[in-house]
């Protein structure tokens, strides 16, 4: 079963990824990848962001949700980096990769795993600004998405 | 003994990421807030916060929850990865 999950301070290579996605013996016509981003859309006042960690519980629940999208979609690989630590504006945070048959399951795979991460993989984000320091709230949008899967 | 661990905005607002307690007559996540109100009274309203989860072993669980001695708990706020 190809499925990756890794947790990790460190940045990751989205090109290094892709070419391993596709070392894969199972056929496949479709490689969709996803990356999340440090992003500052209300003042510019964003200068970084901490994201804290229950790692033994973010790795298994990385992996059930994987596993889960992975006997949902007829997908051939499925990989999920998340980083953690203190990262920067425009810093990657994310990465999901899927390499399916069809580029449906690919994109479906690829929507499932981020609506579930960020909804039950135990990470918080505490956005460092020019002026202040505050933990970012759920947002209920976020738990909307997820209850469509269900 | 049960470890006790806290996570994000919660960690911060009680000042300490983890604690233990010896298990005694502790059976459930209820009684485990009993016990820990005992010790730091200023706790309760944060952990009794509606929004405040819990993880028995690393997997999400109710408030309602058994615990044995041994047990990982977690309490932590909604999650906001990704």
């Amino acid at each position: 079963m190809g499925i990756h999950v890794v947790i990790q301070a460190a940045d990751f290579d989205v090109s290094h990824e892709y070419q391993t996605l596709g070392n894969s013996d199972e056929p496949y016509g479709a490689i969709v990848t996803f990356v999340g981003l440090v992003r500052d859309f209300s003042d510019q006042s964003l200068q970084a962001i901490e994201l804290e960690c229950y790692e033994s519980m973010a790795q298994k629940s990385l992996e059930s949700i994987a596993e889960t999208a992975y006997d949902r979609f007829d997908v051939s690989q499925l990989s999920v980096i998340h980083r953690t630590g203190r990262l920067l504006v425009s810093d990657q945070i994310v990465f999901v990769g899927v390499t399916a048959k069809h580029r449906r399951s690919a994109f479906d795979c690829a929507n499932f795993v981020m609506d579930f991460l960020k909804t039950e993989a135990p990470f918080w984000k505490k956005e460092i600004t020019t002026t202040d320091e505050h933990w970012v709230e759920m947002k209920e949008s976020d738990s909307a998405r997820r209850r469509i899967w269900e | 003994m049960i470890n006790i661990l806290f996570f994000g905005k919660l960690r911060e607002s009680l000042g300490v990421s983890s604690v233990t307690m010896e298990s005694g007559s502790i059976t459930s996540v209820q009684e485990l807030k009993l016990a820990l109100y005992t010790e730091h009274s200023q706790w309760q309203a944060l952990l009794d916060d509606p929004n405040t989860q819990v993880a028995i072993n690393q997997t999400l669980k109710s408030m309602e929850s058994h615990i044995n001695d041994g047990d990982e708990v977690a309490f932590f706020p909604p999650v906001t990865g990704g």
